[in-house]
């Protein structure tokens, strides 16, 4: 069964004076479980949008949106969190951690939404951290960190609830691109270990590590292209992460 | 469980928020601080004034009835009760001969006379020209050494029962028993000493009076003072068929004619009670209603102040809305926030008030103290405004667009 299922979605903004803005015209896409899947476009594609509706953000317009089978499209506010919390792992541009709290807390937070006990929490938390390879790193604050550690700590924040889906916006958009190929290669590894993970940014070479890339162009579907494996970038595997 | 992991987590965040903006939520805490204390110094205040009310009136014996020519308490015009006939000192005993309800009747007298003491005087004490059947008829009787006998009062012996106020005047550093005072000349020896009775009604309780034997009053100090009669009924179940039966012999004594109203009037403590109540219930609505709007102040200032922080953390409300709070996460978030800020506020008032009452207190002499009902009051009350002025920014939090939370710069 497809994690995601989008049958002729639409997004119009309401910019007031009876102006209209069609940020996505007729989209459909089905992404599979452990996809890895890239979506590309210039500004103003409606990459964001659609991000925002994949991601349960924002609801569409008009269209259908099938979740692990559940219809989003109609949910409510409350629903849409739930989604949110226990089906979507989050990967922003600017990380946006929490900055008063240090890392572990960070990463706790989505269970602490989720309603997991205390001591499952930490422990959890400090799993996932580990398992991005800070686990010396547990309780310093994101202003204590690099920007590559940040975003682990975002990434584990994405991960710790075990989602469905991993959605990056921009994931290296602030790093160095040494950080940023490191990024890269735990996104793979992830993928890997079964994660399904959708990629959203303007890179072609951010791209390139993807299984399948749709190209966006001024809110429709320009392209949707499974990428051979002899043209991946593909890190050797290397030490365990 | 769930509700509860959320409230602690509101908590942290309360807290972290408090620690990363000290001065300005201790500035806005302020308001609160000195809202609570205001409301609760005002409550105590009155709490005192209503327990002082009480022990006053019951200085005057809540089963002793005060039989004159003037009621205490009343609306009516004066000039019918300056029309009415003087009362006699006679009465006491026609009243006590003829009484099966009553166990003591004593006519009393008062005037104003300077006392002295060697070389300590005392202006404007109460002189009061009374029989032995005082001591009973009477609402204090706690008394260190003794009344006078009825011996001593029909034989008019200058002897003399002081209160706590005069011994104080008179004899701060010694026993004033066995000693002889002066009252304008005469010499009176001391017998006993009234117990402090304290209160509102100074003037009228034994704190400032010399009691002495009636015959002694009237050849020292004339017979043409103000005289009423006391009485106390034989138990408080019976107080009320007492005064029916202290009615009727009084309007015998009287040879008031049937149907035509009494010209006299028993006064009980009661009485002050009734008319005091709702004097109390003005002062203490006027009281809490004026200091509830400084609270009140402040509860606006919290609000602001929340209003503030939630345009502040619209991107981590953003962010919390991205990793799944629903909006009744984010609107307990900030109403812990706000209660915590007025909690806090509220437990520091409190503690001021709690100082304030006391060095009050010490100050003035009063037994002022907190009571405990107007603690756990005044902790609800904060807690209820903070969630009341709490709640407008919680909910303007909680409703936000998640997409457009999170591009807030």
């Amino acid at each position: 069964m497809n994690v995601i299922e989008l049958t002729n979605i639409t997004k119009v903004y309401d910019m007031g004076e009876a102006q209209q803005v069609q940020a996505l015209n007729g989209i459909s896409l089905s992404i599979a479980k452990n996809e890895y899947v890239a979506i590309m476009g210039p500004s103003g594609s409606g990459k964001s949008t659609l991000m925002n509706i994949i991601g349960c953000l924002d609801t569409p317009t008009s269209g259908q949106y099938l979740f692990n089978g559940v219809h989003v499209s109609e949910m409510d506010d409350n629903d849409l969190a739930r989604i949110r919390n226990k089906e979507i792992g989050f990967v922003f541009q600017t990380f946006n951690l929490l900055a008063r709290s240090d890392a572990l807390h960070n990463v706790e937070l989505p269970l602490i939404y989720a309603g997991v006990p205390s001591a499952e929490r930490k422990e959890r938390a400090r799993k996932t951290l580990e398992h991005v390879g800070l686990g010396d790193r547990i309780h310093h604050k994101p202003n204590e960190l690099s920007g590559g550690q940040r975003q682990r700590v975002a990434i584990a924040r994405a991960l710790v609830t075990r989602p469905s889906i991993i959605l990056a916006d921009e994931p290296t958009g602030n790093l160095d691109s040494r950080t940023g190929e490191e990024i890269m290669e735990l996104f793979e590894e992830l993928h890997r270990q079964g994660n399904t993970i959708i990629l959203v940014t303007h890179e072609a070479e951010i791209a390139e590590h993807a299984h399948r890339v749709v190209r966006l162009r001024d809110g429709k579907i320009e392209s949707d292209d499974r990428i051979p494996e002899s043209k991946r970038k593909v890190y050797a595997v290397k030490k365990a992460i | 469980m769930h509700f509860w992991t959320e409230v602690k987590e509101g908590l942290m965040i309360a807290l972290a928020a408090l620690r990363a903006n000290t001065i300005r939520s201790v500035l806005t805490t302020l308001g609160i601080i000195i809202g609570i204390w205001a409301v609760t110094v005002m409550a105590a205040g009155i709490d005192y004034i209503n327990r002082a009310f009480d022990r006053s009136a019951s200085a005057f014996g809540t089963d002793v009835m005060y039989v004159e020519k003037w009621p205490w308490v009343s609306g009516e015009d004066w000039w019918t009760f300056r029309n009415r006939r003087n009362f006699k000192v006679e009465y006491a005993d026609q009243v006590e001969r003829q009484a099966t309800l009553l166990s003591a009747v004593a006519p009393v007298l008062n005037t104003r006379r300077a006392l002295r003491f060697k070389d300590r005087t005392m202006d404007g004490a109460m002189i009061t020209g009374t029989t032995e059947a005082y001591i009973n008829a009477s609402g204090n009787t706690q008394i260190d050494g003794r009344f006078f006998s009825a011996e001593e009062a029909s034989g008019g012996r200058p002897v003399c029962v002081i209160g706590a106020t005069v011994k104080d005047n008179l004899f701060p550093d010694e026993d004033a028993i066995g000693k002889t005072i002066r009252i304008e000349g005469h010499p009176y020896t001391v017998l006993g000493v009234f117990e402090k009775q304290g209160g509102l009604f100074g003037e009228f309780t034994s704190d400032n009076r010399v009691f002495i034997p009636l015959h002694s009053f009237r050849s020292n100090f004339g017979g043409r003072q103000y005289v009423y009669v006391q009485a106390r009924a034989i138990s408080k179940e019976l107080l009320e068929e007492a005064k029916l039966e202290l009615e009727g012999i009084m309007r015998k004594i009287r040879k008031i004619p049937p149907g035509a109203p009494n010209d006299f009037s028993i006064n009980q403590p009661d009485l002050l009670n009734n008319a005091f109540g709702p004097i109390s219930l003005t002062i203490a609505f006027i009281g809490l209603f004026v200091t509830g709007l400084s609270l009140f102040v402040g509860g606006i200032g919290i609000m602001n102040i929340m209003f503030v922080s939630v345009t502040e953390r619209t991107k981590e409300i953003g962010i919390r809305k991205a990793i799944g709070a629903r909006r009744r996460s984010i609107l307990l978030q900030f109403l812990v926030e706000a209660a915590i800020l007025c909690l806090i506020g509220g437990i520091i008032g409190l503690l001021v008030a709690f100082v304030s009452v006391l060095i009050a207190g010490r100050v003035f002499d009063l037994d002022a103290v907190m009571p405990a009902s107007v603690v756990v009051i005044a902790t609800l009350v904060s807690l209820a405004v903070g969630l009341t002025s709490g709640f407008m920014p919680a909910y303007r939090a909680a409703k936000m667009d998640p997409v457009e939370a999170l591009r807030y710069e």
